[in-house]
């Protein structure tokens, strides 16, 4: 058996409480810490021996309840399944615990989630379908068709992913990684009827997929590999598949490298905001580009590099191309 | 030691608005003596946007690009973290799936080509650091950087999704806690800064569709940097350098404060270092004045 090994680690705890505090302030502990003991060991330390008043959320402590997430030095966890020693691993013996969102805290690391709740509401997070009353049958999925899911249901609505979004931190109307991540669960679902609907909710500018910025972050925080932005790239698609992409400057954006790709081989980026935002739109980005131009930064049409080959290029691009706008 | 030898595959940028990365990219390898060959066929690798509109046309066109490293016989060095991404995401979804593979070979046979897999495609910072070697650097440093506190900004497509990203970097880089720039700017012989936002999104690819949460972001960035006491930052991401050197007016009104700081090319910072001339590595391309130097 191995020798149980000890390491002190210092933990820094937000505390906060609504109804007694203007301000959080953070709590310091240092405690021995064994290489078995995940976070929510440590927290129920605290709480049992130290301050019977820290509060949190746990229930399960098999990672598959979702509440317990907070974040530790910034990054997302669970606590009942992030071992001590892999964080002090990353970022040293001094750790910080945090609420997923400081903002919304109401006690020390419980967070107010209804505006993730809200978020997941708006997609219609469940099987739209007409049954009948007292069928004959199951409605069996096959495993080809339950594939199509990207295993979109495993995920447990911890909010790791939505309260490390930088896109929903900025854009409050933004429907976020998790609620994206159910709109596809749903829409992929073979026995699902409102696909389209929910297209069109994940279409609209502002809360739609467009203001994902991919920094890629709810693929890397999801504790159960669900991989959001995966689904958010396959409700893209399917946006333009359905034929309902409205003629705009996020959808232009994206068709837009097509058409360059076909003429050049590369991308013509002036041409493409000209394409994006409209012979118009494209205006307010006239004082940038005189600036970038006077640097030696716009090519200008006449010399657009072009790819070698470009007619394999063109081949291709004719012979693969899936959809149309 | 055997030369290094790689496929290099520009992107479009280092073509158009960012000449000076084409620049001193190839004066740093010409002074570590690495060898690259230009893959002059190579395509756009649809910036993550292609994709949205039609993927399949995208996994084509990047697997084509790889079949060209491979026909080199060569690993493919990218100088773009979205490059990166994209072709390291084509490759590793083509060698995980032979249906897909299968699908992608049939088109490309259409034009004599194939892709099989057999290259590796990694970033040229990571080229750098792990093949050629950090401390190797260092002894070949003559102009240190030890004036300057020195931001690193690391770009997402880097290091996130880090399962991915690791298949290639021996360093294994910690989205939370990366080090590669940091490490590089100490072999440099500058001193690193500690900031929040440096493993932060700068909102590039949003630029367009969400004008209000790139400029917020890129002003964050900044903003950081600077609080932090930075002289300068460092990128090794074309698009972020786009962001960050170029878009500092629309930041400034976006979060209300003035934001605004040198910004160069982690391969601008290495030549720096390793005494290659302002002209040599495009200072005077740089929109936000490079006044240090
Ligand atoms: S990739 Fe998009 S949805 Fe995911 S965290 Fe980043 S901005 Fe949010
Ligand atoms: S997608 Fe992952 S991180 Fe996001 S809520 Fe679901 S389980 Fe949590
Ligand atoms: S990511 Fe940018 S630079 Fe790289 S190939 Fe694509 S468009 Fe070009
Ligand atoms: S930091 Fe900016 S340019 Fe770099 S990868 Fe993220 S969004 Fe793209
Ligand atoms: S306590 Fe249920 S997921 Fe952690």
């Amino acid at each position: 058996m191995d020798a149980i090994k000890t390491q002190q680690v210092t933990f820094k705890v937000f505390r906060f409480n609504e109804e007694t505090d203007y301000l959080p302030y953070y709590n310091t502990y240092t405690l021995d810490v064994t290489h078995e003991e995940v976070v929510l060991d440590i927290l129920n330390r605290i709480k049992w021996d130290h301050d019977g008043t820290l509060s949190y959320r746990r229930s399960c402590r098999h990672g598959i309840c979702g509440v317990c997430s907070i974040k530790a030095n910034g990054k997302g966890i669970l606590a009942c399944k992030t071992r001590l020693f892999d964080l002090v691993e990353t970022f040293g013996s001094e750790i910080i615990l945090e609420p997923l969102s400081t903002k919304r805290a109401i006690k020390d690391l419980i967070i107010d989630k209804k505006d993730f709740w809200d978020k997941h509401a708006q997609v219609q997070p469940y099987l739209v379908s007409d049954i009948e009353e007292h069928p004959a049958l199951e409605h069996l999925v096959s495993p080809h068709d339950a594939e199509k899911l990207l295993e979109a249901d495993y995920c447990i609505q911890c909010g790791a992913c939505h309260y490390s979004c930088p896109a929903l931190a900025i854009n409050d109307e933004f429907i976020g990684p998790a609620a994206f991540a159910a709109a596809y669960r749903f829409s992929a679902d073979v026995r699902d009827e409102a696909s389209l609907e929910r297209l069109h909710i994940v279409n609209e500018e502002a809360q739609g997929v467009w203001d994902c910025v991919k920094c890629m972050e709810c693929a890397e925080v999801c504790p159960k590999e669900v991989n959001p932005i995966e689904k958010i790239t396959k409700l893209h698609n399917m946006v333009f598949e359905a034929n309902i992409a409205k003629n705009n400057v996020a959808t232009r954006h994206a068709v837009g490298f097509a058409h360059s790709i076909e003429k050049h081989g590369l991308l013509d980026e002036g041409e493409l905001v000209r394409y994006s935002e409209g012979n118009i739109g494209v205006l307010k980005y006239v004082p940038v580009a005189l600036k970038m131009f006077a640097k030696g930064k716009i090519v200008l049409p006449w010399n657009m590099p072009k790819a070698d080959k470009l007619d394999e290029i063109k081949k291709l691009i004719k012979s693969s191309s899936t959809v149309k706008f | 030691m055997e030369k290094l030898k790689y496929a290099l595959f520009t992107g479009c940028t280092a073509k158009e608005s960012t000449p000076e990365q084409m620049m001193s990219t190839l004066a740093v390898a010409n002074k570590l003596g690495i060898e690259l060959v230009e893959l002059t066929e190579a395509s756009c690798c649809g910036a993550s946007h292609l994709q949205d509109y039609d993927d399949f046309l995208s996994l084509v066109l990047n697997a084509r690009n790889i079949a060209y490293a491979e026909m080199h016989g060569l690993t493919m060095v990218t100088i773009c973290n979205t490059c990166q991404l994209n072709t390291a995401m084509t490759k590793h979804r083509l060698d995980h799936n032979a249906e897909l593979k299968a699908k992608v070979n049939a088109k490309l046979s259409e034009v004599g080509l194939e892709y099989k897999g057999t290259s590796q495609i990694t970033h040229f910072l990571y080229a750098i650091i792990d093949d050629f070697g950090l401390d190797k650097i260092k002894e070949m440093v003559v102009k240190p950087l030890s004036q300057f506190n020195i931001a690193p900004f690391y770009g997402c497509h880097n290091i996130r999704p880090s399962e991915l990203q690791n298949e290639t970097h021996k360093g294994h880089e910690n989205p939370y806690k990366p080090t590669s720039l940091d490490d590089l700017i100490i072999a440099c012989g500058g001193a690193s800064v500690d900031y929040e936002e440096k493993n932060k999104c700068c909102g590039f690819h949003a630029e367009l569709q969400a004008p209000r949460t790139a400029a917020i972001l890129t002003g964050n960035a900044v903003a950081g940097a600077m609080d932090a006491n930075a002289d300068w930052m460092v990128t090794p991401c074309p698009l972020c350098h786009l962001k960050l050197d170029t878009q500092t007016h629309h930041a400034s009104v976006a979060i209300g404060r003035e934001v605004s700081l040198p910004v160069l090319h982690m391969q601008q910072m290495v030549g720096l270092a390793l005494g290659c001339s302002a002209e040599e590595l495009g200072l005077k391309h740089h929109v936000t004045k490079v006044d240090f130097i």
